[in-house]
Order: C-alpha cells, then sequence, then structure tokens
C-alpha cells in the first residue's frame, strides 16, 4: 500500500484579532465595584483576558471577541449591567453566500488545522438553496461501514487528472494499441484556481503556490514569475504561446484552442491540457466536442458564488455539473475527460457535494484568502485599504494557514465518505445514490401525505 | 461489618437514595436559578418617574418592584413583562404611566438568543414552563420553531365544532415491550422518554435530575455510553443503559439490572462517526467510569466492529437477552436512505424498540459538517419507516420511538401523528435545565452553566432538587399539550393518534 497521505498542520494564530460572534454590552457607570463581580466567575477566562483592554478603555461599550454566549454574567450580575447580542460587525461579515458562520469557521480551521466541532444540534435552516439541498447518506448494520476516522481502514482521497481509455486494444503482436495518455494523480480532489476579484501580490501567490506544493496538489496561476513553479499550472489566454516543461496547463477555450493543443503537445508530450469553460447548458456540446478532440480536461466554472446564469435561468454550480456530467455519461465517454468544476465551493462538505454531482474534482479559490484573515469585505475591489493588510503577509505563516485549511478540509472528507462507507475518492464522483436530495425526500416522504409541493414554497 | 447486597452484587448503601426526598410527580414552582431572567421585554423607566405607583398597581404580571417601606423603584424584573397582551388587556402600564416615564422595547438579548431551530421563544417558553409546569400565557410561540421546513411548516388539523374528550379520561401511556415474548409488559405513562447521555457528557447532578424525573412520571432516562454511575442505582427501574460502539462502561451487572438495553449503533447528531468526548471532560471519575485514562480524548468508532450486517445485530441482541432474560432491546439507529430496511432488520433481529435519530439531533460533540450534512431529519424518516413495517405486517410488534429535533410537544404530537409510536428527548431536557444552547458543551471544562461539564466547581451551579423539578414540570406541561390535542381530536387514548397523517396539513403543500 502506498504511504498514508498526511497533511501537517501546525497553530497558525491570526495576525488580527477575528470578528467575534458575541458581543458584551457593559454599563459600567451604575457599577457598584462589589467584590464578587460575575467577571471574575467566566468559565472562559474572557475578562481575564481582557482585563488590560477593559482597564485602558476609556469607552462605554466593549465587545469582548472571545465571548462564547453562555450567558452566566449577564444573568448573574448583582445589578443587571450586562447586555448581550450578536456582534453587529460580525453580521456584517460577507455576504448571504459567503455567510459570516463560514467565514468565522475558515478562520478557525486555518488557525488550527481542526474541524469544527460544537455541542447541540444544528442550529441552521431546515434546508437552504444550493449545496443546502443536498444531505449525504450514511450505511449502518445493512449496508458496509467504515471506519476511516480513527484510521481502522485507509481512506483514500485520491484523483486522477488526464483521459482514461473506455477500452483496451491490441496490435496482433500483443502490443498495446491504445494510445494511453498521461495521468497526474492528486492525493486531494483539490487544486487552487485563480482568485475571482483581488490582484494578488506576489508573495500572497507565491504562499498559494507553495502550500499546493506541501500539499501535492497544483494550483492555477497566471502570475509570470511563478510559471515555473513546480505546482504551477500556467492560465493561458489566447495570445499566450504555451511555456516550455509543464505538464498541465489551463487554456482559455477559443476557437483554435484544439489546434493550440495539439501544438503544445507535440512540443511536450507529457502535457495535460485543460480547458476552461463556463457551466450551463450552453457549455455542453462544447464540452463533449472538447472531449473528442482529445483534451484532457475540462475546468469548468460558475461564479464565484456558485451560481450559473443559463439563458435566463439561474442554476447552481451542483445541478449544473450534473447535467454535464450526465451528458458526458450519456454519449459513453465520461472516463475520457476530467471534470474539474470551481465557483461558491466554500466549505469542505462543498468539495464531497459537487464530486457526488458529477465532478472529478474542484478547484477552490476564496477560502484560499479567507484562510489569509479576508473578511470578504471587498474593499480592495474598490480601491480601498485592505483590513488585514495582505500585502504585508509572511509566505510561510500563509503556506501554514492554507495548509492547516486543506487539512481540515481533508479530514472533513474522510468523515463525511467514511460515514457513506466510501472508501476512495474516485467512486465519490457522480455517486448520487449517496446523496440525498431535498426535493426528492419531500415528494417521496411527504408527498403521499400532504400532496403536491407549492411551486412558491420557500427554501429559506 | 458485611455488607448486604442484592441479587445483582449491588451494595445496598448504593440503594439508599442519597438523602434526597423520593422524587414525586407533582409541578412545583423551580424559578431560573439566575438572579436576572431573560424574557421577551425590556423596561426603561426615565428619571421623569414620580415613584407614584400607578404602574405596580396596574401590572399583572408584578414587573415594576417596590418593596414596602422603599421609596425608589428596585431593578424591575422585565422578563415577566408581556407588553402585546397588557396594551389588548388595556394594563399596559406605559399608557398608564401619568408621567410618560415608561417606555418598553424588546430586550436586545430576546433578539439574538436562539436559531432557526430553538428560537428565543422556544428557549424562554421551555425555560417557563420548566419553572412553573404550565405552558406560557404570554406572547411566546411554544410550539414550532423558525427553521422553514419540517415539524415548523406542519400543522393540525383541529375540527371546528367536533366532540372534545374530557381530559380527565385521556390515557398517555405508551407500551415498549409489543413482541409477546414473555419478556415484561413494561408501559411507560407519557410517550416520551430521555434520550442517552453519558457520564462525561454530562454532569451526575444532570443525570440524576433526568433518571429522577423519569421516576417520577414513570418513563425513562438513559445511561448514554459511558458507564452507570452508582448513584444512578436507586432509579435503576427507570434508567434504560446503553451498549455502544466503545464499549465504554458496559459491565454485566449494569446490563442484569436494566430494564431496557439500548444498542447505539449511530447517533443523529453525529450519524457514521461514532463519538467523541474531548480530553478536558474526561476527568477522573469519568476515566474511572469509563476505565479510560483520565485527560485523553475518548472516540467511540464508528461502527460497532462486530457488526456489519443483521445477522452480527441478532448475535448481539441475543448475547443481552441471555445475560438478562427480562430485558427489553432497543436498537438506536440513524436514518440513511435504507433506514427503513434497517428498522425492519432490527425487529426480525429481536429487537423490541427501533428508536430512529434524525439528523438534526442533539449531541455533546460534533463534527459540525456531520450535524448538518449526514442522514436525513426525522420527520422524512418516520413516515418511511412506519409504512415499511406496515407493508411487513410488522407494524404492531415493534415499538418505533423517534428522535433527533424533537423540542415541543407539538413536536411530539406531530412525529406521533406521523408514525411514530412515541419520542426520545434531549434536548428539551437540557433547555429545561437551563441550556442557552451556545454549543459549547465540548469545550474546555465543558457547560459554563453547569449542565454538560464534569467540572467539580461548574457541576455546583444546579443542584439536583432544582434539576429533578424543573424535568417534572417540564413532563406535566408537555403532557398537558399532548392532552389537550387529543382531546380536541375527541381521542381517549394517544394510540390513536398513532399514524394520522390525515390530521396534519403542510403549509408548502396544496
Amino acid at each position: 500500500m502506498p504511504a498514508k497521505y498526511h497533511i501537517h498542520t501546525r497553530p497558525a494564530p491570526p495576525r488580527f484579532k477575528p470578528v467575534g460572534k458575541y458581543a458584551i454590552i457593559d454599563w459600567r457607570e451604575d457599577c457598584s465595584a462589589c467584590h464578587n463581580c460575575v467577571k471574575r466567575e467566566c468559565a472562559y477566562s474572557v475578562y481575564n483576558d481582557e482585563r488590560d483592554r477593559l482597564l485602558q478603555s476609556v469607552d462605554y461599550v466593549d465587545y469582548l471577541y472571545e465571548c462564547k454566549g453562555c450567558l452566566c454574567c449577564v444573568q448573574s450580575c448583582t445589578k443587571g449591567l450586562l447586555s448581550w447580542q450578536v456582534n453587529p460587525q460580525y453580521l456584517a461579515l460577507g455576504d448571504e453566500v459567503w455567510t459570516a458562520d463560514i467565514i468565522s469557521s475558515t478562520w478557525y480551521q486555518s488557525e488550527t488545522g481542526a474541524i469544527p466541532v460544537s455541542g447541540a444540534g444544528y442550529p441552521g435552516p431546515f434546508r437552504g438553496p444550493g449545496f443546502d439541498s443536498i444531505l449525504t447518506d450514511m450505511s449502518e448494520i445493512v449496508r458496509p461501514t467504515r471506519d476511516g476516522i480513527h484510521g481502522r481502514e485507509y481512506i483514500s482521497t485520491q484523483v486522477d487528472i488526464g483521459r482514461k481509455p473506455m477500452r483496451l486494444s491490441f496490435n496482433p503482436d500483443g502490443s498495446l494499441a491504445t494510445d494511453v495518455s498521461p495521468v497526474i494523480e492528486i492525493p486531494l480532489p483539490i487544486i487552487f484556481n485563480l482568485m475571482p476579484w483581488h490582484e494578488l501580490s506576489l508573495n500572497v501567490s507565491r504562499s498559494i503556490m507553495d502550500a499546493a506544493n506541501e500539499l501535492a496538489t497544483y494550483a492555477i496561476s497566471d502570475e509570470p514569475e511563478l510559471l515555473g513553479h513546480s505546482a504551477a499550472v500556467p492560465h493561458l489566454t489566447d495570445r499566450q504561446p504555451a511555456p516550455a516543461g509543464r505538464t498541465l496547463i489551463e487554456f482559455v477555450d477559443t476557437p483554435d484552442v484544439a489546434e493550440r493543443i495539439a501544438r503544445a503537445k507535440t512540443a511536450e508530450p507529457n502535457l495535460l491540457a485543460i480547458v476552461k469553460l463556463p457551466l450551463g447548458s450552453a457549455s455542453i456540446q462544447r464540452a463533449l466536442q472538447l472531449a473528442r478532440q482529445g483534451i484532457d480536461a475540462l475546468h469548468c466554472y460558475a461564479d464565484w458564488r456558485g451560481i450559473v446564469q443559463d439563458g435566463g435561468e439561474r442554476k447552481h454550480i451542483t445541478e449544473a455539473v450534473r447535467e454535464l456530467h450526465l451528458a458526458f455519461v450519456g454519449e459513453g465517454i465520461r472516463d475520457e475527460i476530467t471534470l474539474i468544476a470551481s465557483g461558491g465551493i466554500s466549505m469542505a462538505e462543498h468539495v464531497v457535494k459537487t464530486i457526488l454531482c458529477g465532478a472529478d474534482l474542484v478547484a477552490v479559490d476564496v477560502p484560499l484568502m479567507i484562510a489569509l484573515e479576508c473578511r470578504v469585505c471587498m474593499n480592495c475591489t474598490e480601491g480601498l485599504k485592505c483590513p488585514v493588510k495582505f500585502e504585508e503577509i509572511d509566505t510561510d505563516y500563509a503556506v501554514q494557514r492554507i495548509v492547516n485549511l486543506m487539512g481540515a478540509w481533508h479530514s472533513q472528507l474522510l468523515e463525511m465518505m467514511g460515514a457513506m462507507g466510501i472508501r476512495e475518492a474516485r467512486r465519490l464522483r457522480g455517486e448520487v445514490g449517496r446523496a440525498m436530495f431535498f426535493d426528492d425526500l419531500e415528494r417521496e416522504c411527504f408527498g403521499p401525505i400532504f400532496g403536491q409541493r407549492k411551486a412558491s414554497a420557500e427554501v429559506r | 461489618m458485611a455488607t448486604t447486597v442484592d441479587r445483582n452484587g449491588i451494595p445496598a448503601t448504593a440503594m439508599a437514595g442519597l438523602g434526597l426526598e423520593p422524587p414525586i410527580r407533582e409541578v412545583r414552582p423551580a424559578p431560573d436559578r439566575f438572579r436576572n431572567s431573560l424574557g421577551k421585554y425590556r423596561v426603561w423607566r426615565s428619571d421623569a418617574c414620580v415613584k407614584c405607583g400607578k404602574c405596580e398597581e396596574i401590572c399583572p404580571r408584578g414587573v415594576h418592584v417596590r418593596p414596602d417601606g422603599y421609596p425608589d423603584f428596585l431593578t424591575g424584573l422585565d422578563w415577566r413583562c408581556t407588553a402585546e397582551k397588557c396594551k389588548a388587556a388595556g394594563t399596559y402600564c406605559v399608557d398608564h404611566c401619568p408621567q410618560k416615564a415608561l417606555k418598553i422595547e424588546l430586550s436586545p438579548m430576546y433578539k439574538s438568543l436562539g436559531d432557526f431551530r430553538w428560537t428565543a421563544d422556544l428557549i424562554l417558553s421551555a425555560w417557563h414552563m420548566a419553572a412553573t409546569g404550565e405552558i406560557p400565557d404570554g406572547e411566546l410561540e411554544y410550539e414550532i420553531g423558525n427553521s422553514g421546513g419540517g415539524f415548523d411548516r406542519m400543522r393540525f388539523k383541529f375540527p371546528e365544532n367536533g366532540p372534545r374528550t374530557d381530559p380527565a379520561e385521556i390515557s398517555t401511556a405508551l407500551p415498549l415491550n409489543r413482541r409477546g415474548d414473555n419478556r415484561p409488559e413494561i408501559t411507560i405513562d407519557v410517550p416520551v422518554y430521555g434520550g442517552g447521555m453519558s457520564f462525561g457528557s454530562v454532569s451526575p447532578h444532570t443525570m440524576l435530575a433526568k433518571a429522577r424525573a423519569a421516576t417520577a412520571w414513570n418513563t425513562f432516562s438513559c445511561t448514554g455510553e459511558g458507564g452507570y454511575p452508582e448513584r444512578l442505582f436507586a432509579y435503576r427501574d427507570h434508567v434504560i443503559t446503553q451498549v455502544a460502539t466503545g464499549l465504554f462502561g458496559v459491565r454485566e451487572e449494569t446490563i442484569k439490572m436494566a430494564p431496557i438495553v439500548e444498542f447505539k449503533y449511530a447517533q443523529g447528531a453525529k450519524p457514521g462517526l461514532g463519538g467523541h468526548l474531548l480530553g478536558d471532560k474526561n476527568t477522573p471519575a469519568v476515566a474511572a467510569m469509563r476505565e479510560a485514562v483520565a485527560g485523553t480524548s475518548l472516540f467511540s468508532p464508528f461502527p460497532f466492529h462486530s457488526v456489519y450486517s443483521i445477522e452480527d445485530h441478532k448475535k448481539h441482541v441475543d448475547w443481552v437477552k441471555h445475560i438478562n432474560p427480562r430485558a427489553l432491546v432497543s436498537a438506536k439507529v440513524s436514518t440513511p436512505v435504507d433506514v427503513d430496511m434497517v428498522a425492519v432488520g432490527s425487529y426480525f433481529a429481536g429487537a423490541h424498540i427501533v428508536h430512529i435519530d434524525g439528523s438534526y439531533g442533539g449531541t455533546g460533540a460534533a463534527p459540525e459538517i456531520a450535524k448538518k450534512n449526514i442522514a436525513m431529519p426525522i420527520e422524512y424518516a418516520i413516515p418511511k419507516v412506519a409504512k415499511f413495517l406496515q407493508d411487513e405486517g410488522i407494524r404492531d410488534k415493534v415499538t418505533l420511538i423517534a428522535s433527533g429535533g424533537i423540542r415541543t410537544a407539538c413536536d411530539m404530537a406531530k412525529a406521533i401523528a406521523l408514525g411514530a409510536d412515541g419520542v426520545v428527548i434531549g434536548t428539551p431536557e437540557m433547555v429545561a435545565l437551563g441550556c442557552i444552547r451556545c454549543g459549547r458543551c465540548e469545550s474546555g471544562r465543558g457547560c459554563a452553566r453547569g449542565i454538560a461539564t464534569t467540572d467539580p466547581e461548574l457541576i455546583m451551579k444546579m443542584t439536583i432538587e432544582w434539576g429533578t423539578q424543573r424535568l417534572i414540570n417540564m413532563h406535566a406541561a408537555w403532557r398537558a399539550q399532548l392532552v389537550s390535542i387529543l382531546s380536541r381530536f375527541g381521542m381517549r387514548d394517544v394510540k390513536e393518534l398513532r399514524g394520522r397523517t390525515d390530521l396534519l396539513t403542510h403549509l408548502d403543500y396544496e
């Protein structure tokens, strides 16, 4: 058996104080300074940690970022001076897709490399749009189960980039007649994408590249200085010539892309060519055509919120990937192409769900920036100063933050795959039998009881 | 002096009841154990107040406090305020204040409290029920949450002018053994019992409060995985013990003592992942009970490494039935896509109770990715399983118990109408004990409110007597609500409600 894939996580504390979820408001003017102050009793020592700041503070309002929201102090203060609420700054983080909870959880994972664990049940809505309209399955008793989390069974997250012939043919002398294309194996079904907004400074781009290298995966890049990096997948627009000595190159789709790739492959026989194509029904014929022309992989993308504008219809990346995957299955050529999907993938579960819908692997973008403490404030797009000083980030530190995030994601992939009873990330692809779609559950379980679901039924 | 032991080798001293009064089924006030209760409104009194006392006079809820002989008002008991109700009744203090010195607004904490599933209203009303044994008479929504699906979008179709049953004649009893296998015919007085919470995940005070309340209501509590603390022996007729994948604290004598033994194959909050007890909560006492090393994180694996088929499961059930010939066997499973097959298989392997635990259930610690994504909500699983049991002709041979997201008495009634015989609850008991759902049960010393912790100092934040009374009160309020629902349908027994999906409607369906 090959060596187990292991990601080396190490604590990487934030450079800037993270925006905390809960805020304590302290009306200190009525404080009688009693000797049994509830602040001494805090089980999390929040007030101890902030003692200096509290003493120096000149405001009457303090946000205690470390507050866990147990409300013991609020409910015990003898004069009832403490109040509590969700930090308005936290509520303002991100947007409806890149939510404050996702950003905050990504920070935690990048700091610790650990899976977010909490008590109590899931606090969120019954179901949501997009990724949140899909559940994953688990197996027990009547189906094979896997114990991957505790290391008893090895669960592989390795996937391949490249064409796989549907069948082999042989010459009369027994030698192989089929032209077997090269295949690149990566130990994680994730590569790094170009950032959708934000021109990265060179040190950040280099950190992403170094992190990809440490994780034994790849990073797509258009930064001229980094195209020679061992983890780089050069991203070529229609004018650029293919750089020499590369095994993976991403081409923007142009009418002559097949010829450009053929030329590049003549110069570099081991080259694997990825063509970048928008998701949506308009691209399906083009995707099939490219596959028949011998393209190795397609990078099909939604916008950075995971949305595909398909004609007049708004589709989620999962739906669009599923349509594309099924088109290839229908033509009987699914294995002749690798599908890399990107857009809106912000959590580990999104990796699994996108693959269940038919991608081979995903390309991740914004989470890498959030790992480096980005607040998705979009200031940079307006030419404003970055609140977390992206351009000053130390490369080694940044690499560790990204490695930690991917370490946490990898552990979560193992958890979901273990629960499903799947030991191979390759087998996840298109395996909708291990997914449950809310619409199907509603129809199968509630349909016989309640009838027809209203088309207008709101999904929170 | 020789210690007397009973047939199970349990010393008689362990049965002495620890100096506690035996729990009785009687509602008694058990107010909030924190001095500042939380409520929906905040009352502001400006310095325009001339202390005329009009507000104190008119307030039906005693919000304004001025003890005899005091010239000034003290900090008010704002959480009691029911502003909207008062407005309608003409007792709104703000309108009556001659100085216009009062202002009432939504408490900022009310706006921040809770989440989609457990809204601020549900938490506050659960506290109210635990404190008083009665449903809130104010404006709190105590039946549904705000999750936007499942129970929260279902409603009962009550008949307009149908005959109502006298509440005194209604039975809420639930028989647990339907196999007719000569094992005890155990019946509980309410169709609900307490879920497994291990010693280690919750405090001994919490475990005892649960077991005592279960005793008072002639129902059950469950030890969870992590051993059977001796202090629970006094309540053993109302305690289920669990055999889970880590086999922590499983002992022959406690299996022999339990009226019901529960196999935990999976748990709704973390289906397919086993159990977690993080190192900080593994104190020396917990470690001793689990025969583990203190301070290490304890993981129960997934799955049972001895069960990869229904036949293996039967071997398990046979083993327990052999060790304890009087025990009923429950199989607790999660809700995969083939949960119906699992349920039927469990029955044929010999289980008396099939306990399906849906994906939105509570836990002491679980990866967030699992809580959110893995397995299906209980609302889907109940009708699916009930139908399959029916089709297989064994619906009346097995007790189907649902859990994982049952928050209110109304959820319980809906689960039964969807096809379950009864429910298991966990989080509602925790909330009754003062849980605020901060979700920090697992971190550091554990629950800061002294419920889900093993820290010797934090445990002392809650007494056993108070906890017991809170849970007894909660059960009283729940039963009253169930009885009211049955009465409105003209039913005499909760059995009649089972599987009556025709009495339910879903707001998202036409």
